[in-house]
């Protein structure tokens, strides 16, 4: 045993900037390429053409009758598709909660396909699947449900039934991670204090998973006021969102300025709903910590809310004990048999059926790229690779695809370099900054993507970034990196720190002890996080549509280009290619996750 | 033998609130109960003590009903309730982290079990309070369960549990959440309550002291089948198996020949004046506390000698653990008035003890 002493200087605790700094990377970054940019867009929106501070963008959209119009389309269709998430996810979220944890795990595998299906892909689909002589309309004709065809495309119909599908997964996840938290004994307790089915449900259950349908609601609120993909490919002229607007005033007529207002109306309104939304429910909620009904909400509104609430599930359990009471008469319950879960039958159906919605499109598009004809169709004429000679001949195809790739794994690379440390020290984190880093960090899901890409297109064309594969991996890194840090807190937050601290108790330097102790402990938890940033980019649209320019091209802009012309096979021949990709991509991940589970 | 024996049935006079006949359940290729059959009297405080993993929560559940067995029948208040749903059981139960609910306040949470029952609105605060003055907490209704502290949290359990009278309380591990003191005082607190209301209890628990404070009668359980019913002193003096021999308290087992009421052990163990008809091999096992030093010249029933290898203070017990010729280890526990008493290590001494603080066990000694 030696008897060095440790130096004075050790004993003093490190300066906050200095105990804090692997935070500081992230930090900077963001700055730079995420608040600045948009500081930049905000300012060009109050300058007139000559360069003159003026409200002259401003005013024109007030006066414009056409673009309040489409500020109310917008919203018009964001609630709607919040609504329609909100009903449909509720019932597959509420049985993964409450089913066994093995069974959770594979049903979530196929809630979370669409999540990574290429956004494209899905929307390729539905234009198949919706289409006048398409399969759903033949289904319906021959179940003769209807005499006509039905137009499911190209109007409110085509928009809600893409958007819905594009954001269910997101509202079962939200939904899912606060009801994963809700004791499963309160159902056993109210059971046995009592109450039947329904009432434990409305009295307990659903007051307790109401932070996560607040959380869900305003995730795909917020997601879907910046939508502009699926308006543009399954919607008619109504169907016009605000970010449509705001790429013709870009690309189109140049005007900065004015779709510089165009974003900042979007990011007002996107922030007005988030602060209601913080005033009366708290953010903390979005992490997936449920909290008391009512218990966060606090003064009038909250008091006046949380009676309002108390009633509504009083009388909503009493209506159900009434059905109940009713179908008990009919069926007499008895002692000496088990009883049949006609409830739990019920909503195993409703969701399978949720998910077959849900996971159905993007299968559908795997026979069609085999087609020997000369259109899409569905289900095929006959079997030919005609379509995927044609894509792997084309070289505008195969170079997209390519970049698509490396521009990925360079983003995935970035973005964890910047948030795994950013997410060690943010768990680790008992400062009062905290909140409002996690609130920088995560920010770049909170806005709508349109407004990070507008604005970082105005500054990369003054540094002469268009048009690159660095501007791209920059792009998506900001839009990445989000994901790496929630999904990596969310790890660390389990992770036993005083495993690390047994290694330095036996002698281990911190990053020793970082490379044999803590990464091989949460190995698979910084696989996922590394292929979350991966097909953040992989699928991502917005920001290459702006930043890659003609030139350089990511397979998501190249399919956007051919969408908007026309709809050919090559286009389900790229779209099963993406999709094969990326599910060995995910398989190999989740065998490499088992491998490392059954290892430790 | 193990779970069809007189003791099965409740000593007491009261009417059956419970019965459970030959209940099964498996998880797969999991079994986690087999067999069980028990009787609790109306009033009886009855606890299922065993190690983990031995089925004591598996029967407390298919009694609740939220695991229905695979074979068996339940019987609650005379009603067959094999399949029955929770809520038309009649049964309460407080649960190991209190399964208070969280959104409610402590009112609410107990008004919750009257509520279901279309009890009107005046008696249901009527009985709320009633109840709270029971359970000594009548300031903090309109409290939410996070800020209660853990004793308070229990009696709020406690409380909804009881005010609507339930035909039987079952209770999982009720104090597993409480730190030592309090949980010696709940223990006190609860089975006085259930002395007052004549409440009937199903109780579980892997903590014997706790058992043994609480009981009228305990249910020993392993490797999912009843070992033994009995009261806590026939449990402790008159343990059928091993099992139940070593879970409870301290326990010198040693293989044995008894041959005409003498029976020899190892290492010159040797004990007159059974009262036993049988012979041949057998498991003996003597309590600790049943042995004492010999002095010069003293004899009694049983006896041995060996060497003192240890002897260690516990309060104001010694535990001796003496070697004897064979290298067998017998342990001795002898209250003790002063240090003087205690005998140094290495001395010689001879063991004694009375022949009925013999008890000869059902099966053999492990090898």
């Amino acid at each position: 045993m030696s008897e060095a002493r440790p130096r004075a200087a050790r004993h003093r605790r490190p300066r906050a900037v200095l105990r804090y700094w692997t935070v500081l990377p992230l930090i900077l970054f963001l700055v730079i390429l995420f608040v600045y940019p948009i500081a930049d867009l905000l300012w060009q929106s109050v300058l007139s053409a000559e360069g003159d501070l003026s409200p002259e963008h401003y005013v024109k959209i007030a006066q414009t009758p056409v673009w309040l119009h489409v500020m109310a389309i917008t919203f018009e269709i964001s609630a709607w598709t919040t609504v329609f998430c909100i009903l449909a996810a509720y019932p597959v979220a509420y049985l993964l909660a409450t089913t066994r944890e093995s069974t959770r795990n594979q049903l979530i595998l196929w809630v979370m396909l669409p999540f990574w299906t290429s956004f494209l892909v899905r929307t390729f689909a539905w234009i198949v699947l919706l289409a006048q002589k398409g399969p759903v309309n033949r289904l319906v004709a021959a179940l003769g449900l209807s005499d006509a065809p039905l137009t499911l495309i190209y109007n409110f119909a085509g928009v809600m039934i893409g958007m819905v599908h594009a954001l269910m997964p997101l509202a079962v996840l939200t939904m899912l991670s606060v009801m994963t938290t809700i004791d499963p004994r309160l159902r056993s307790a109210a059971a046995i204090l009592g109450a039947r089915g329904g009432e434990a449900f409305w009295r307990i259950y659903f007051p307790l998973s109401l932070p996560g349908v607040a959380a869900a609601a305003l995730m795909v609120f917020i997601t879907a006021l910046g939508f502009f993909i699926t308006p543009a490919l399954l919607g008619g002229r109504r169907e016009t969102m605000i970010s449509q607007v705001i790429i013709i005033q870009v690309q189109d007529l140049l005007n900065w300025g004015f779709a510089g207002a165009l974003s900042v109306v979007l990011l007002a309104a996107a922030l007005v709903i988030f602060i209601l939304y913080d005033r009366l429910l708290g953010l903390s909620t979005l992490s997936g910590s449920a909290r008391a009904a009512g218990g966060g909400a606090q003064g009038w509104i909250g008091r006046i809310g949380a009676r309002l609430g108390t009633a509504i599930v009083a009388v909503l359990g009493r209506a159900c004990d009434i059905v109940q009471i009713a179908w008990e008469r009919i069926r007499p319950v008895r002692g000496s048999r088990p009883r049949r879960p006609v409830a739990r039958i019920v909503l195993w159906v409703t969701s399978l059926l949720l998910i077959g919605f849900l996971v159905l499109p993007a299968l559908i598009v795997v026979p069609v790229s085999f087609t020997a004809g000369q259109f899409v169709n569905f289900p095929p004429e006959g079997f030919s690779l005609r379509w995927y000679e044609l894509y792997f001949s084309a070289p505008t195809w195969v170079e997209a695809t390519i970049r698509s790739f490396v521009v990925a794994g360079l983003t995935g690379v970035l973005a964890m370099l910047l948030g795994v440390p950013a997410a060690f020290m943010l768990t680790r984190m008992r400062a009062r900054g905290k909140g409002a880093l996690l609130a920088l960090i995560l920010s770049p899901l909170i806005i709508p993507r349109i407004i990070v890409a507008v604005a970082l297109y105005i500054v990369y064309a003054r540094i002469g970034l268009v048009g690159t594969s660095a501007g791209l991996v920059l792009g998506h890194t900001v839009l990445a990196v989000p994901y790496v840090v929630i999904t990596m807190m969310a790890v660390l937050k389990t992770y036993d720190e005083r495993l690390d601290q047994a290694a330095a108790s036996l002698g281990a330097p911190p990053w020793r002890t970082l490379v044999h102790i803590t990464f091989p402990l949460i190995r698979s938890g910084m696989i996922a996080s590394f292929l979350f940033a991966f097909i953040t980019s992989f699928d991502e649209l917005t920001i290459a549509l702006f930043v890659s320019g003609g030139l350089v091209s990511t397979l998501p802009r190249q399919m956007w280009n051919d969408m908007l012309l026309q709809v050919n096979p090559t286009l389900a021949a790229v779209s099963t290619t993406m999709l094969v990709v990326i599910t060995v991509i995910i398989i190999a991940a989740e065998y490499l996750r088992r491998r490392s589970a059954r290892g430790s | 033998m193990r779970a069809h024996s007189e003791f099965a049935r409740p000593m007491t006079a009261g009417p059956t609130k419970l019965r459970t006949v030959a209940l099964s359940k498996s998880y797969g290729p999991v079994v986690a109960l087999i067999d069980a059959t028990l009787e609790v009297a109306d009033g009886e405080f009855v606890t299922l003590l065993g190690p983990s993993g031995s089925g004591k929560t598996t029967l407390l559940m298919t009694v609740a009903g939220l695991v229905l067995p695979d074979a068996g029948e339940v019987w609650i208040d005379g009603k067959l309730s094999t399949y029955l749903p929770p809520h038309l059981r009649d049964i309460g139960m407080v649960f190991q982290n209190y399964a208070l609910f969280p959104h409610l306040s402590v009112f609410e949470n107990i008004a919750f079990p009257l509520r279901m029952r279309r009890v009107p609105e005046p008696e249901i605060a009527a009985e709320v309070k009633r109840i709270l003055e029971l359970v000594r907490l009548p300031e903090i209704a309109g409290r939410l369960p996070r800020e209660l502290s853990g004793g308070q949290q229990q009696r709020i359990a406690l409380a909804r549990c009881l005010v609507y009278g339930p035909s039987i309380v079952l209770m999982d591990e009720p104090l597993g959440a409480l730190d030592k003191k309090l949980r010696d005082q709940m223990q006190l607190e609860i089975k006085a309550l259930q002395r007052r209301l004549g409440i009937t209890v199903l109780y579980v628990t892997h903590d014997q002291e706790e058992a043994m404070t609480m009981s009228d009668r305990i249910c020993l359980m392993n490797k999912a089948r009843i070992e033994q019913v009995d009261t806590p002193e026939g449990l402790y003096f008159r343990p059928r198996t091993i099992f139940a021999a070593d879970f409870l308290g301290d326990s010198n087992i040693f293989p044995a020949r008894v041959m005409a009421g003498v029976l020899e052990g190892p290492g010159g163990v040797r004990v007159q004046g059974l009262k036993t008809n049988g012979g041949g091999a057998a498991t003996a096992l003597i309590r600790p506390e049943s042995i004492r030093l010999l002095r010069p010249g003293e004899s009694d029933d049983g006896q041995a000698s060996g060497r003192i290898e240890n002897a260690v203070f516990v309060g104001g017990f010694a535990r001796v653990f003496v070697r004897l010729a064979d290298g067998t280890v017998i342990q001795a526990k002898r209250q003790i008035e002063a240090a003087a008493h205690i005998p140094a290590v290495g001395t010689e001494v001879r063991l004694g003890w009375p022949a009925d603080a013999t008890i000869l066990l059902a099966e053999g000694a492990r090898p």
